[in-house]
């Protein structure tokens, strides 16, 4: 059989199947295992483009500014996301910094860049900016690693335990990291690995 | 497309004589090697999956024995120093009347990784030989296993905050203990080990199977 563009194979567990544009908001699905390969969402590009930069604008406020405060008495303790991060600095715990950076704020910044790299030309209609095929990958193959998600659960918990210790308050940066890991789950149901490929090897070849 | 019946007999691009593009589910002829829509590394079946999974296993559980016997976190009191291993961090929030709170971290730092071992372990030795289970359970727990995996991270994530909010000198201070590295990077391994499982093995040996 020779390979052609409608061709399409199940990542999940290899059936090949030919894939027609398929109606607006309809989902095309692998007939043997049932993982969806397609969703036609003709502004997707759009809203994950809009949504990736919004989360990215708002990274940076993450990053900048105080995220939570405690207060017991005369004491006051406020520590920013930077802070948090490089709390196992010392000793034999480095290494675990760093792995918390990368997870928290490192790895998600990164994908979202690379989306934003391959994906914002298309929403503009301008021709695709060099190595956009690989920015696109990488973005999916780093999804597992980006744990900002996870740390908000964390967070939750440190609250929690930290309660009948010392009065809590949260800073600017808790809310907007909040809002980054609402928008980014709503950003990841818009994709679609087939559809955003389609799209950009269509920008591609014009 | 074909309607949402489930058929063992669909064609698989390895019966094609192709080979598909995991990152971007485009079709090269059979013996491509780079994928030449995305770039990606193809590999129509992966022969050594199963022992990077065991390798991955192996290592993410020498570190999960350290993890559950080492302190994960050093609460220092005015001059008195409490240790807490994970066990003990949950039961002090049971105590504390936050049941909820102590259920989500017993689940995500007990059961999630327990129950991954098992499952990992268990995929892993099913496809090695011709079984009666069927395809589409096997890759329910899969996927499963794949996306829960991360959330084992929370109790890390935790400690991290409490040591950087946590710093009033005589009053309290928190310190990570030597159980946060392992923790951390047995989940890191279970994770590399899930992600080493090809989930096309599943529905090939059943193809056999049936043949």
């Amino acid at each position: 059989m020779q390979p052609s563009d409608d061709l399409v194979c199940c990542p999940v567990c290899d059936a090949l199947h030919r894939v027609e544009a398929l109606p607006d908001g309809q989902r095309a699905r692998c007939s043997r295992c049932g993982t969806v390969i397609s969703v036609a969402r003709p502004e997707a590009i759009l809203r994950i483009v809009v949504l990736a930069s919004t989360a990215l604008i708002l990274m940076a406020i993450v990053v900048f500014y105080p995220f939570l405060e405690l207060r017991n008495g005369v004491f006051t303790s406020r520590a920013s996301v930077f802070e948090t991060v490089m709390s196992f600095s010392e000793g034999v715990m480095a290494p675990l910094s760093i792995a918390v950076a990368a997870f928290v704020i490192v790895l998600p910044v990164t994908r979202l860049a690379l989306l934003l790299w391959a994906l914002s030309p298309l929403a503009l209609n301008v021709s695709p900016l060099p190595w956009a095929t690989n920015a696109l990958r990488y973005a999916e193959v780093l999804k597992p690693w980006a744990m900002a998600e996870i740390f908000m659960v964390g967070v939750a918990v440190a609250l929690v335990k930290l309660a009948d210790l010392a009065t809590l308050s949260m800073g600017p940066a808790f809310w907007s990291f909040a809002a980054i890991v609402v928008i980014t789950a709503l950003k990841d149901t818009q994709m679609s690995k087939h559809a955003v490929w389609m799209a950009l090897d269509t920008a591609m070849k014009r | 497309m074909d309607g949402p019946g489930h058929s063992n007999e669909a064609l698989t691009a390895l019966d094609a004589g192709l080979v598909g593009c995991r990152h971007c589910t485009h079709v090269s002829p059979l013996n491509t090697e780079i994928c030449s829509r995305c770039g990606g590394k193809l590999v129509s079946r992966d022969p050594t999956s199963l022992q990077r999974v065991w390798a991955w296993w192996i290592a993410g559980m020498l570190f999960y024995i350290p993890a559950n016997v080492y302190p994960m976190l050093i609460t220092a009191t005015m001059g008195r120093a409490e240790e807490a291993t994970i066990l003990g961090g949950v039961i002090d929030l049971a105590n504390f009347g936050a049941y909820g709170v102590a259920f989500i971290v017993f689940f995500a730092s007990i059961v999630i990784p327990v129950g991954k071992f098992i499952a990992i372990a268990y995929l892993a030795l099913i496809v090695r030989k011709p079984h009666g289970e069927k395809p589409s359970h096997l890759l329910h727990l899969f996927e499963v296993v794949e996306w829960i995996g991360r959330w084992s991270m929370i109790d890390v994530f935790v400690v991290a905050i409490l040591v950087a909010l946590v710093q009033f000198d005589l009053l309290a201070t928190i310190n990570p203990g030597i159980a946060a590295v392992c923790f951390a990077l047995s989940v890191v391994f279970t994770m590399l080990s899930a992600m080493s499982f090809d989930s096309r093995a599943i529905w090939d040996r059943i193809e056999t199977l049936s043949k």
